[in-house]
């Protein structure tokens, strides 16, 4: 506990870290993850050849992989801080997976609803948007929920390339204090205090919804 | 009835997983703590027939693992190996010398949970770890300096004092702490290694890199294109370490340091390994019989 109090600031600070990249890779992959899960569910065969590849490279490579390229090689052309480099790789790496959620979604969504929407006048876009999307998200909700909870504790990987997040700190606060043992029992705990409620949370959703329906 | 019967089995659940967590911190810590006031290193080391040495696999000229032979090779490991042979002669036992890779962040735990008997590692000798760990005699003396860019412009770490700069270090070395007295103002960004701090160097993700001397010359060698430049700032007296208390393998330690030192093993050892390394003269690093 003294070790907490030493340097509690250090662990909040690493803390914020992990939380904004955290929330900023949440965002970005989800817009990004329903993106591509379109293009591969679309009449394009362009559209479905180019999701399809987006989603095979950046779910087969490993995330360490993906963030120190970032970080070591493209950064050599447009500047980028570790902190960056490791939430655009998380981002891009999340919305791999999330892709596949929410396309699963919409392939559990009867054809008949799309042909419905499309007889009545809308859109290709305008039926995703009003019609299939609402639901699939319904039932794409668990697994997102998933993809939530793995991207908070995959956010670790901004300490290989000096993010300053929890784990940083963390290994930092172990080096100089010698005591890694405490040290990562305390992070361990930083990380629940995001990913707990956050699963409690996609429960929640989960029941609400379903109540709805 | 039948929410009743889920909610009670939920409820039980819960309680036997908390107490399974919580003996196994319980048991994990009886063993830190068991490992903490551990048996003599000397006795078991005698026993096993072997010691263990932690040692760097990143770092030209100590410890670099060959890719070849997948084994680390360099000044430290022939030291180490030296080091086994003279003890094994002192203590009358067959003695193998055998080598794990460590890091700087890891090594002292390492150490602390006997996964390895002894450390020989670049380890600068600090106050705050002579609290938790027995060092050797001084083997190697280093300083901090920086690397940098040939063309950076970048004379010495004064003119790293600048919120515009960044210094690149290692998680767990003395330069991770040392660096921000010397360069207040300088944004400093610990890596976990220095095959990693030299690639981030080299993308631009720092101005310099900032560690013992005797570390940067073999990463100079490597990449022509950086220099050392401004000396060194701070002195850096590297020591082999063993865990805490452990009188009768720090002296046998010792003595086979000095016995290393005194029949040119040691001279010998040093020309092998920096006789030609650019800015360095390796006479200067003999030792005076």
């Amino acid at each position: 506990m003294s070790l907490l109090n030493q340097y509690f600031s250090v662990f909040v600070q690493g803390f914020g870290h992990t939380l904004l990249a955290s929330i900023i890779a949440l965002i970005g992959s989800l817009v990004l993850g329903t993106l591509f899960a379109i293009m591969q569910v679309s009449s394009s065969k362009t559209g479905r050849i180019i999701g399809n590849i987006y989603v095979q490279v950046f779910r087969n490579i490993p995330l360490l992989i993906i963030t120190l390229f970032l970080y070591l090689a493209v950064a050599k052309v447009i500047k980028m801080t570790g902190f960056v480099a490791g939430t655009v790789g998380l981002t891009l790496y999340t919305s791999a997976f999330i892709a596949e959620s929410v396309r699963a979604g919409i392939l559990s969504i009867e054809a008949g609803q799309m042909e419905g929407a499309r007889a009545n006048g809308l859109t290709f876009n305008q039926a995703m948007r009003v019609i299939i999307l609402p639901q699939a998200f319904k039932v794409a909700i668990p697994s997102l929920g998933n993809q939530f909870i793995n991207l908070v504790k995959n956010s670790s990987i901004l300490a290989f390339v000096g993010g300053l997040d929890l784990m940083y700190q963390g290994n930092l606060v172990a080096a100089s204090s010698f005591d890694t043992f405490t040290t990562y029992i305390i992070i361990g705990v930083f990380y629940l205090v995001i990913t707990m409620p956050l699963s409690y949370y996609v429960q929640h959703l989960e029941t609400k919804l379903k109540k709805k329906a | 009835m039948e929410k009743i019967r889920k909610r009670r089995f939920g409820i039980i659940a819960s309680l036997v997983l908390a107490a399974l967590i919580l003996l196994g911190a319980f048991w994990a810590s009886v063993t830190i703590d068991k490992n903490k006031t551990h048996q003599d290193t000397l006795a078991r080391v005698e026993r096993k027939g072997q010691i263990t040495w932690g040692v760097k696999a990143d770092t030209k000229l100590f410890g670099l693992m060959d890719t070849k032979t997948a084994q680390p090779a360099g000044f430290e490991i022939d030291l180490a190996k030296a080091m086994t042979a003279q003890i094994a002669k002192q203590t009358n036992t067959k003695l193998s010398a055998a080598f794990v890779p460590v890091s700087s962040a890891s090594r002292i735990q390492l150490l602390k949970n006997t996964n390895i008997d002894g450390l020989i590692s670049t380890m600068t000798i600090t106050p705050e770890r002579a609290k938790i760990v027995d060092f050797t005699n001084v083997y190697f003396n280093a300083g901090q300096s920086l690397l940098v860019k040939k063309d950076s412009g970048i004379q010495s770490v004064k003119d790293m004092n600048d919120p515009k700069y960044t210094v690149l270090v290692v998680v767990g070395t003395t330069a991770a702490q040392e660096t921000k007295k010397y360069a207040p103002k300088a944004k400093i960004i610990a890596l976990q290694d220095y095959a990693s701090a030299m690639q981030a160097l080299k993308s631009g993700q720092g101005q310099a890199l900032s560690t013992d001397n005797a570390i940067l010359y073999g990463l100079a060698t490597e990449n022509p294109d950086y220099h050392l430049v401004g000396g060194v700032f701070t002195k850096a007296p590297y020591g082999m370490a063993f865990d805490h208390n452990q009188k009768p393998m720090t002296k046998q330690a010792n003595r086979a340091l000095k016995t290393l030192q005194e029949n040119g093993t040691y001279n010998r050892l040093v020309e092998k390994w920096f006789h030609n390394v650019p800015g360095l003269d390796w006479h200067d690093l003999e030792v005076n019989k």
